[in-house]
């Protein structure tokens, strides 16, 4: 395909809308701001759309655990979202991480969505903005995190610490699912396995806790005058619009 | 039904981790937990299953019906319950109603939610102070306790708050016109009016006028005035909302026997200064008229500020009276022009030291430390939840702030220049307009906030003006504006703030000439309003439109749309005339002229009799124990663990971050934020704050907090020509009268601060395109008056070229050339060293203007040329602080010689290392720019004072003789001492 369409949803409490629409431009797809209250009046919509981003956020404030109560409100798309995902692609970035894990679309080592996972609050209990390293991993059928270099992201979270089963924990391994860990020694939350990020088998739907669309140039890296202008959170974006393009 | 829900592992709860460090010595707790408990009525089915997708988290929690503390810690012998008392918003109630009806669509009409927190412990002794304990998690002010004990089977008492029904109030006949000067009095004090016997007195003249009581009878009402007239009076003359002390006839004595009167400090000394600076200033667009300050960036873009106190709500409710200061300025800015978006967030916050022992807290007063973490986590959770960045600010700490903490609250918009063609920063309310209201529902909750704030704190002080906002509800609202703006479905707004909508409609009738509202269509949280409460609640999260009646349905539409509620009042018209309904009757008929315009001039008098100045030199025998001593001190150390709890990267415009340096630990200057990836175009946003000064003099503290402000935006890479000013004064009450036999001196000290902010403003070309004052910030307990330093934050916006990497404060590489930008003088009084010695040290700082606008312009320079590896301001501790400071965030350690300074400058070495002389820079060049730098910096301005080194220690020698070591291990040991100790 030539263009790639991008829905980016806000509302709700949703608040890093703009820049991820920001990324997705740079890596040359065209973006829509789609509002939740709307595609859940017209789900129909969905299918002008290749790729569908949940941003950061505090929807409904993070009130009875983050990403909830959106979850609920959203549950009955969840049918057609799988459907979407035959050809399209889904991210989940912080609050539209969580979102996903609590509508059971993250991890999904199964078949069918269901609650396997959560982000807990951090485990020194305070909401932390800091840039921290992670790298991708090799052999992960993430289509977001191919050919990922080692590189500093922000994260900027309350509720971030991965937990699940040994059991599910076990199967991410072995299913290459875990497609983002920080660096060992700066885990920001006490994630189990240093994960920062997992997506589903099939490595369409991708979700993570630090903000790749808060990195798009060297100049918003806190160490801008000590690094390099090489690396930066673009490819994450690049690589979903450069798959769809080929695919 | 009660549901508990619980952590999965009660060891490893964060929460209760932080529960117990809070205890701390408080009782020798074995066990904790703490449950969240949510009481569901209403609810036709509860099927189990239902409920647990609404409550529980399979994977990290563990729910239960019923009480379960027992099953969950089987030896416990205390457990309490702590809820908001009924009229508080509880926020978290409100998403469970959301919840419950997303889950149970059908049956969720009579739904009732109560939540509550239960904190179940088992603890060594068993005997304990059981209300010390709760105390330490609630406030009695917002919430109710219930203790538990085990032993027995205890009953779970909490129930939900009874639903608020009020039986509605006929509107109240106020006969005042033949009341005496004395009854007047009694009466502004019963109803909380704030009103003195002057103004009491003008109201009473404007109802005797024969023509006004020919036009009330005419439409059928009593000729005394009702109670919604009074209390919209009351609110719209209150100091909070029309500064009666800056506009104010002042008789001024200055102290040399020269006596003048000064009409108005507003007009003669901030008003003036930008009228002198506008035609020299084109990027000015608003100024003094809006709900915030516009200039241009360039001609596409505008920018907003705006700086708000919150000082009262945050010393009874620290985390909802910071919360509310946040969002409340927030809707300042949306409620710019035609509407602008938030982008950033700044706060000054000040306390007294956490670390205040209990003995020195007056009885009524919340601990400093209790204060600090409830403000602290109002703004971050203000900030962050509403998804603008927190990006700059500063804590301060000291005595005089343990009556009334200082929550300075600012928050930065963006604007395009023209929106359909129009000017966005202008609005205009037409007649037969539509009145709107959008937002939240209105309450009982925040009423008399405006007149509250215009009184002492004292142990009477109305609960009901303390308020908790939701910034989830107002970031819809938010969005919903901003695209209403773009599609241009309405012509004006404002925020509903302080006195709510008499305040909000008022003022925006003012461009019609005329108000017809009829209360009834007002949108509540609970029946049985009276009219006059309606009208002047503070409820939160609500904006007032002007609509075009074409406009009306696409608007509504939309509203609908995106969920947010808005209803149609009525509308703007010419008639001259407030005109306000309820219930079917006319229960308001104002003259817009006298609400507006009524209130009379104050007269008040100042008198300056300078400070006695016994000052002493500085005399060290340890500067290494010193130096360190600053370090540790709460002013200057560390507050990295408080800042990094703020988002302050949301929205990707983050570009010189508020800690920089290799480990991101170093202290920044103030905040650049760049407008898009790619953009050139950066906004510094900085501030200056002095108080310690003025107990020498107040001008000069405003001169040196105007320099702090500029020299930071100057040191961040601003354009010197592009930047504008917003004062916020906060100080004691200087109106004279029994409690206040001082107000004259406190007066003169404000005439004096004005002195020096013209002063300043004017040398440095800076516009002032908004303020605020806050002047009551007394407190009484135990029978004494607590009242805060004289204080006045100077904030900056301006304009930074970002296309070329920008210096951070941190050293970069060893082998650099450190150099000391500035002259220094000896100024040590209000310094750090003052503070940390406990003695009065000679030498009031004041700026050199001349001097330092070559200087600023050259650094600019410097800058641009890309020439400084590093650049750091100095302020707090002087030099000594910002060399350690730049070291410690680079990981570099310096080799200083002062020779270059101690001769030419008469001052000894500690003198140099500690003075607090403003406009001053801290820089490091790479060792072959050091001819470019004496190029650019002439002959006097600067001192080479050594290298940047590998090695992590800081040596000082003065005319080659050692003086000072000390290892970066040290330095950061003491910078970083109050980690985990803030709260």
């Amino acid at each position: 395909m030539n263009t790639v369409r991008t829905a980016i949803l806000y509302g709700q409490g949703i608040n890093a809308d703009v820049e991820l629409g920001w990324a997705f431009e740079m890596a040359g797809a065209q973006t829509d701001r789609l509002h939740v209250l709307d595609l859940l009046a017209q789900p129909s919509q969905l299918k002008n759309y290749h790729i569908l981003a949940f941003p950061g956020g505090f929807s409904f404030g993070d009130h009875l655990g983050s990403g909830r109560v959106m979850a609920l409100e959203l549950e009955g798309l969840t049918d057609l979202l799988l459907r979407f995902l035959e050809t399209g692609l889904i991210l989940g970035i912080c609050n539209g991480f969580q979102v996903l894990v609590k509508m059971g679309l993250l991890p999904m080592t199964g078949e069918m969505p269901r609650i396997e996972a959560s982000l807990d609050i951090n485990s020194h209990g305070r909401f932390v903005d800091r840039w921290v390293p992670v790298h991708s991993e090799t052999g992960s059928p993430c289509i977001w995190t191919r050919g990922l270099k080692t590189m500093d992201l922000p994260v900027r979270h309350g509720e971030g610490r991965f937990v699940a089963d040994s059991s599910v924990l076990d199967k991410l391994e072995r299913q290459g699912q875990i497609a983002l860990r920080y660096e060992g020694g700066h885990n920001p939350n006490g994630s189990l396995a240093d994960i920062a990020g997992v997506c589903d088998p099939s490595g369409r739907v991708f979700g993570l806790m630090p903000h790749p669309e808060a990195f798009l140039e060297k100049s918003q890296h806190p160490l801008r005058r000590r690094i390099g202008d090489d690396v930066t959170g673009l490819q994450f974006f690049q690589n979903a619009v450069q798959f769809l393009r080929t695919s | 039904m009660r549901i508990e829900v619980y952590h999965r592992s009660v060891e490893d709860d964060p929460r209760t981790l932080a529960a117990k460090k809070r205890l701390g010595s408080l009782v020798s707790c074995k066990r904790l937990v703490i449950a969240d408990v949510f009481l569901v009525e209403g609810l036709e089915s509860s099927e189990e299953e239902g409920l647990r997708r609404v409550f529980h988290d399979p994977i990290t929690q563990r729910l239960f019906f019923g009480s379960a503390c027992h099953h969950i810690l089987p030896d416990w012998n205390l457990a309490f319950e702590i809820s908001y008392k009924a009229g508080v918003t509880d926020t978290l109630a409100l998403t469970v109603e959301k919840a419950l009806r997303l889950a149970f669509p059908d049956q969720a009409e009579k739904l009732q939610v109560q939540t509550a927190t239960l904190y179940v412990l088992e603890s060594h002794p068993i005997e304990m102070d059981r209300q010390a304990v709760s105390r330490q998690f609630y406030n009695p002010l917002i919430q109710d306790v219930i203790f538990y004990e085990a032993g027995r089977n205890p009953s779970w008492r909490l129930a939900p708050n009874p639903p608020r029904v009020f039986q509605t109030p006929q509107p109240d006949i106020i006969p005042i016109l033949d009341l005496t000067r004395e009854q007047l009095v009694e009466l502004s004090q019963r109803r909380l009016l704030a009103l003195t016997a002057d103004e009491m007195r003008v109201i009473q003249e404007y109802y005797s006028q024969p023509d006004i009581q020919a036009k009330r009878k005419s439409a059928g009402m009593d000729v005394n005035p009702t109670d919604v007239e009074l209390e919209m009076l009351a609110q719209s003359w209150s100091e909070h909302c029309k500064h009666k002390i800056f506009q104010a006839r002042i008789h001024y004595d200055d102290g040399s026997g020269m006596v003048r009167e000064i009409d108005s400090l507003f007009k003669t000394y901030i008003q003036k200064v930008t009228a002198e600076l506008e035609p020299d200033k084109p990027f000015l667009r608003s100024v003094f008229r809006d709900n915030s300050g516009v200039i241009a960036l360039d001609d596409d873009t505008l920018v907003c500020f705006k700086v708000e106190t919150h000082n009262s709500p945050s010393a009874l409710d620290p985390y909802g009276g910071a919360m509310t200061g946040i969002v409340g300025v927030n809707r300042d800015i949306l409620g710019t022009g035609l509407g602008a978006k938030p982008i950033w967030n700044t706060d000054v916050l000040c306390f007294a030291p956490p670390d205040t022992p209990a003995s020195r807290v007056p009885t009524g007063l919340l601990p400093p430390s209790r204060i600090l973490e409830g403000v602290h986590r109002g703004i971050v959770e203000g900030g962050n939840h509403s998804g603008i960045p927190t990006v700059a600010g500063a804590f301060l700490f000291d005595e005089s702030y343990i009556g009334k903490p200082l929550v300075f609250c600012g928050t930065g918009g963006l604007l395009p220049a023209t929106i359909d063609g129009r000017p966005a920063y202008q609005k205009k309310v037409n007649p037969g307009s539509y009145a709107v209201v959008c937002g939240g529902r209105v309450g009982k909750d925040g009423i008399h906030g405006a007149t509250f704030s215009s009184l002492a704190l004292d142990e009477t002080s109305p609960t009901s003006a303390v308020q908790i906002g939701d910034p989830i509800i107002q970031k819809i609202m938010t969005d919903f504006l901003l695209e209403a703006r773009d599609l241009g479905l309405y012509e004006a707004l404002t925020d509903n703030g302080a006195g709510g909508l008499s305040s909000s409609l008022g003022e925006m009738a003012q461009d019609s000439g005329g108000l017809r509202i009829d209360l009834d269509a007002c949108p509540l949280k609970y029946p049985g309003l009276a009219a006059w409460e309606i009208w002047v609640s503070e409820s939160q999260e609500r904006m007032s439109l002007s609509v075009p009646p074409q406009h009306w349905p696409a608007l509504e539409e939309l509203a609908r749309r995106r969920g947010v509620e808005i209803a149609r009042l009525g509308e703007f018209t010419d008639s001259g005339w407030i005109e306000i309904f309820h219930g079917g009757h006319r229960v308001g008929l104002l003259s817009m002229d006298f609400v507006h315009h009524g209130l009379p001039q104050m007269n008040l008098v100042a008198v300056w009799s300078p400070a006695k100045q016994d000052r002493v030199p500085l005399e060290v025998e340890d500067l290494w124990g010193l130096l360190l001593a600053i370090l540790a001190e709460p002013n200057v150390a560390s507050k990295e663990e408080l800042v990094r709890q703020y988002d302050h990267e949301v929205q990707g415009r983050s570009y010189t971050k508020p800690q920089s340096g290799l480990h991101q630990d170093g202290p920044s200057d103030g905040a650049v934020l760049r407008l898009h990836p790619g953009s050139p175009l950066g906004i510094t946003v900085t501030h200056g704050i002095c108080p310690r000064v003025g107990d020498a003099d107040t001008r000069a503290m405003a001169a040196c907090a105007v320099d702090e402000a500029y020299r930071a935006h100057i040191a961040l890479g601003g354009d010197p020509d592009h930047a504008a000013i917003l004062d916020n004064f906060c100080w004691p009450d200087p109106v004279q009268g029994p409690k206040t036999p001082d107000g004259p001196h406190k007066l003169a000290q404000l005439v004096r601060a004005c002195e020096g902010l013209k002063e300043a403003a004017l040398a440095y070309r800076l516009p002032i395109i908004s303020g605020k004052d806050s002047m009551k910030n007394d407190a009484w307990a135990e029978g004494r008056k607590i009242s805060v330093r004289p204080t006045l934050l100077i904030s900056l916006v301006g304009r930074a070229e970002v296309s070329k990497d920008l210096p951070d404060t941190d050293f970069l590489k060893a082998g650099d050339w450190i150099v000391l930008l500035g002259r220094t003088r000896r100024h040590l009084a209000g310094s750090m060293v003052e503070r940390v010695l406990g003695k009065k040290l000679e030498g009031i700082p004041y700026p050199d203007f001349q001097i330092a606008r070559d200087l600023y312009h050259r650094v600019h320079r410097g800058i641009r040329e890309g020439l400084f590896c590093s650049v750091h301001d100095l302020s707090d501790g002087g030099l000594a602080i910002a060399l350690a400071e730049s070291c410690l965030g680079g990981r570099l350690g310096a080799e200083i010689d002062l020779r270059g300074l101690c001769p030419s400058s008469g001052l000894s070495p500690a003198e140099v290392l500690f003075s607090e002389t403003p406009s001053r820079f801290l820089v490091s060049v790479r060792s072959e720019d050091r001819p470019r730098l004496e190029e650019l910096f002439g002959k006097e301005d600067y001192a080479f004072l050594g290298v940047t080194t590998v090695q992590p220690l800081i040596s000082i020698h003065a005319e080659g003789v050692p003086i000072l070591k000390c290892s970066l291990d040290e330095i950061l040991a003491a910078w970083k001492s109050w980690e985990g100790r803030w709260s």
